[in-house]
């Protein structure tokens, strides 16, 4: 393990000389699929006006949605309040513009499904509301107060899962946590919207990792960055105080940046199979999370924009954004010069894991960490699986995925359960490495979905 | 500009470029050193077994895919052209041509087709139809020429576990000098002759990660130990394990018909399992067996087992109890 703080930065630049022959940490198995970050990694964060609409959905991860605050008509100012929280696994909604409330509506969401949401007409003044006031010295809070106000600003993770993130920072009373990992990996190919945050905003992530750390009760921070972002190591260094946080090289592999899969990357602990990190005694927060707690905490704004990378074969002119969430999608492609004709196919988030959409009238949400519009091939013919065993070789869980997809398949559901079929992060790497270009993911999702819906009703039954 | 014209599909939307028919061609390509080198050791009788079982095979494939009602775009995968190279490998070089025509209908429909086609097999199909030909046609499948380049009496010519088994090889001193095993240079079937040309086709499986390392290192390991132990008993009755390893069908066994993806386990511990199992099977049947050699019939019980293997040995899941797998 190589870990910096500026007391051995010469250790770190003779290393950086000797950089082939450092031996990094990573997880095993795992895939390398193509990077693609080169057409926007030198591409400062631009901060994109915000549209004359947004439309703010009231769910914007799984879980419950939030209850609108505001009606029809009513006058709404720039970082308030418009969707309270409704239980555990529920985040506050915040005005991403100053405005009137058009309405309190349906309208279709990235994750798939409509979900109500606040639409308001933006006056292009952005008049900020009255309640949002920093912390004078943030890092002399107490931990209760900090997750008090990260609760309130509606913050959620931001590297795609929308985690609110206030739960990760409350672990229960019996566990304790001596470790905060802030993910740094980036692992999804052409996104470089992470890396650029760590780039421009390393100081505010130190203090918003410094601000977890104090939340949680742990020891220790720990910043895990992949070998292909030297840079945002550099950047972090330059404005390291003694100690703070250590800064770990990774090997660049994907899904390193999946919660578990880092982990055990950086520390060597397994959490436990339907476990959470708390099991292990750390917490996992994305750098732009890090960012987003900072900027809560210190001058109380609210979740009410994000960085995210527009970018694909399909984008006239890639960029990275500062977006308003609720932006719709088409507006941040026509900030980036338009689309190419032949566009095919739209996605919210990386290529390995992301969404297709099937309309780019959907708004900006919190866990968009990317728009890519691809000009895609034909996909290529589907075989019958042949065992090569490639995606049990390359499983980061070290599941059996066309076990799995035969077991969904022929409707075997309690085996696919016994086989570890809700471990699975759907990460992605089977698919992507099966010559018989099965959709094994698509399967596995199928059998999850079929499981926890005989699960509800079990429950429901038995209740 | 279109707009809800997007294509909807599961994620990943990367994907990596091998695909079934490279790989197949790629398991083809490493056959071609061993091929080349039995035509040049039995000359028009490899070109024409050769030519024979690629017809066979195809044409067999082609009618059940039109019985079947598939695409025939899966004539093309490249999977038949390996049976068919497979099979042709394992016949004596003097076998008449229309046996090799009945062994390859037979591994093609029996061995492939009946289960369902590419990835639903149970046993090699090669091996089916050399298994047929082996109980159907016991003479005509033990009846072995010399290579052009050995000038022997044809007519009392045995192979080298031939010899071992039936002459008493060791105690005689005539066993097969290593050198000859090595480039191929003596009796067997047409394609495992020539150790060189396996292994360097071997090379290219495993440098292109196509062949599981497990299932040929597991092979020869345990037959290693199992003849080893033996030789070193008894070293005037016993062959040495290098003869073990080199002579017969071991090697293009080891390393292009255990190693079939469809009939090979898909978890790590099932494919040691497998492997191992392999090598001792041919370990018994070479030294304790009424045949002298025991490849094909190894490969073909371990297969068997395979379902099960897949069934009892899954992998320890991230983060499930090291105790209670």
């Amino acid at each position: 393990m190589l870990t910096f703080s500026r007391k051995n930065e010469y250790t770190l630049l003779s290393n950086l000389a000797t950089k082939n022959r450092m031996k990094r940490k990573t997880f095993p198995r795992g895939i390398h699929p193509p990077e693609y970050k080169s057409p926007t990694e030198a591409k400062a964060i631009e901060v994109m006006p915000p549209p004359e609409k947004v439309s703010i959905p009231l769910l914007q991860h799984f879980g419950s949605p939030a209850k609108p605050l505001v009606k029809k008509g009513e006058e709404v100012k720039l970082g308030q309040k418009i969707g309270e929280s409704t239980g555990l696994f529920s985040a506050n909604v915040h005005a991403s513009v100053s405005g009137k409330v058009l309405s309190v509506d349906g309208v279709h969401h990235p994750l798939g499904k409509p979900v109500p949401a606040v639409t308001i007409t933006n006056d292009g003044e952005d008049r900020p509301a009255s309640e949002i006031q920093g912390s004078a010295d943030p890092l002399s809070l107490e931990p209760e107060t900090i997750c008090q106000v990260v609760r309130e600003a509606g913050i959620v993770g931001l590297g795609g899962a929308a985690f609110p993130t206030a739960v990760k920072l409350t672990p229960p009373k019996d566990k304790s946590i001596d470790t905060v990992i802030i993910n740094g990996c980036e692992c999804e190919p052409v996104l470089t919207a992470d890396y650029r945050v760590m780039l421009e905003y390393s100081e505010d992530i130190l203090k918003g990792a410094e601000l977890v750390r104090k939340a949680t009760g742990a020891k220790r921070t720990i910043i895990g960055i992949e070998d292909n972002k030297m840079d945002a190591m550099r950047a972090f260094l330059e404005v390291m105080d003694n100690g703070s946080a250590e800064i770990v090289l990774l090997k660049t592999k994907y899904p390193q940046g999946a919660e578990k899969n880092l982990i055990y990357a950086l520390l060597g602990r397994e959490v436990p199979r339907g476990g959470l990190p708390f099991d292990v005694g750390v917490v996992v927060q994305n750098v732009a999370t890090a960012k987003a707690i900072w900027d809560a905490v210190s001058s109380g704004k609210p979740l009410y924009e994000r960085v995210l990378t527009a970018a694909g074969d399909g984008v006239r002119e890639p960029k990275n954004l500062m977006v308003r969430i609720g932006t719709p999608f088409q507006n941040v492609l026509d900030f980036c010069g338009g689309i190419e004709d032949n566009t095919n196919v739209l996605i919210m988030g990386g290529p390995m894991m992301g969404l297709s959409q099937w309309s780019s009238d959907v708004p900006v949400v919190k866990g968009t960490s990317g728009i890519l519009a691809w000009t895609a091939a034909v996909p290529p013919m589907e075989h019958s699986c042949i065992r090569c065993s490639r995606c049990v070789d390359h499983c980061p869980m070290k599941l059996v995925p066309t076990q799995l997809m035969k077991y969904v398949k022929y409707e075997f559901l309690s085996d696919a359960e016994n086989w570890g079929i809700l471990d699975c992060v759907e990460c992605g790497s089977c698919q992507y490495i099966c010559p018989a270009a099965i959709p094994l993911v698509h399967w596995i999702r199928l059998g999850k979905s079929q499981i926890m819906e005989l699960k509800r009703k079990k429950s429901a039954r038995d209740a | 500009m279109p707009n809800s014209e997007y294509i909807i599909r599961s994620s990943p939307h990367f994907k990596d470029k091998d695909s079934v028919p490279k790989i197949m061609y790629t398991v083809i390509v490493a056959l071609l050193p061993a091929a080349l080198a039995s035509v040049y050791f039995f000359r028009f009788r490899a070109v024409a077994l050769y030519i024979t079982c690629l017809v066979a095979c195809m044409a067999t494939e082609a009618i059940f895919l039109w019985i079947r009602k598939k695409p025939f775009q899966s004539l093309w995968d490249g999977s038949a052209v390996i049976t068919a190279l497979l099979l042709a490998m394992t016949l004596p070089p003097g076998l008449s041509l229309d046996l090799a025509v009945i062994g390859s209908v037979v591994a093609i429909a029996i061995g492939k087709q009946v289960f369902g086609g590419l990835g639903y097999n149970i046993f090699n199909p090669a091996l089916v139809g050399r298994a047929f030909l082996q109980t159907a046609f016991p003479v005509a499948m033990t009846t072995w020429i010399s290579p052009v380049t050995l000038h022997v009496d044809t007519a009392t010519f045995a192979t080298p576990l031939g010899n071992l088994k039936f002459q008493d090889a060791v105690a005689q001193g005539t066993l097969a000098p290593l050198k000859d095993l090595i480039w191929g240079n003596t009796g067997g079937c047409l394609g495992e002759t020539s150790a060189v040309a396996l292994l360097l086709g071997a090379f290219i499986l495993l440098s292109r990660k196509t062949i599981d390392w497990r299932i040929p290192l597991g092979i020869i390991l345990a037959l290693s130990v199992f003849t080893g132990v033996f030789w070193l008993l008894n070293p005037n009755k016993f062959a040495p394990p290098s003869f073990h390893i080199l002579a017969g069908g071991l090697l293009i066994g080891a390393f292009f018909m255990a190693t079939d993806m469809v009939t090979s386990p898909i978890t790590p511990r099932g494919t040691w399992i497998y492997a191992l199992g392999i090598g001792l099977m041919v370990g018994l049947v070479r030294l304790f067996g009424g045949f002298p050699e025991g490849v094909m019939y190894s490969i073909l019980f371990m297969n068997t087992f395979v379902p099960l293997l897949n069934r009892y040995f899954r992998p320890r899941i991230l983060g499930e109890s090291r105790t209670a797998p």
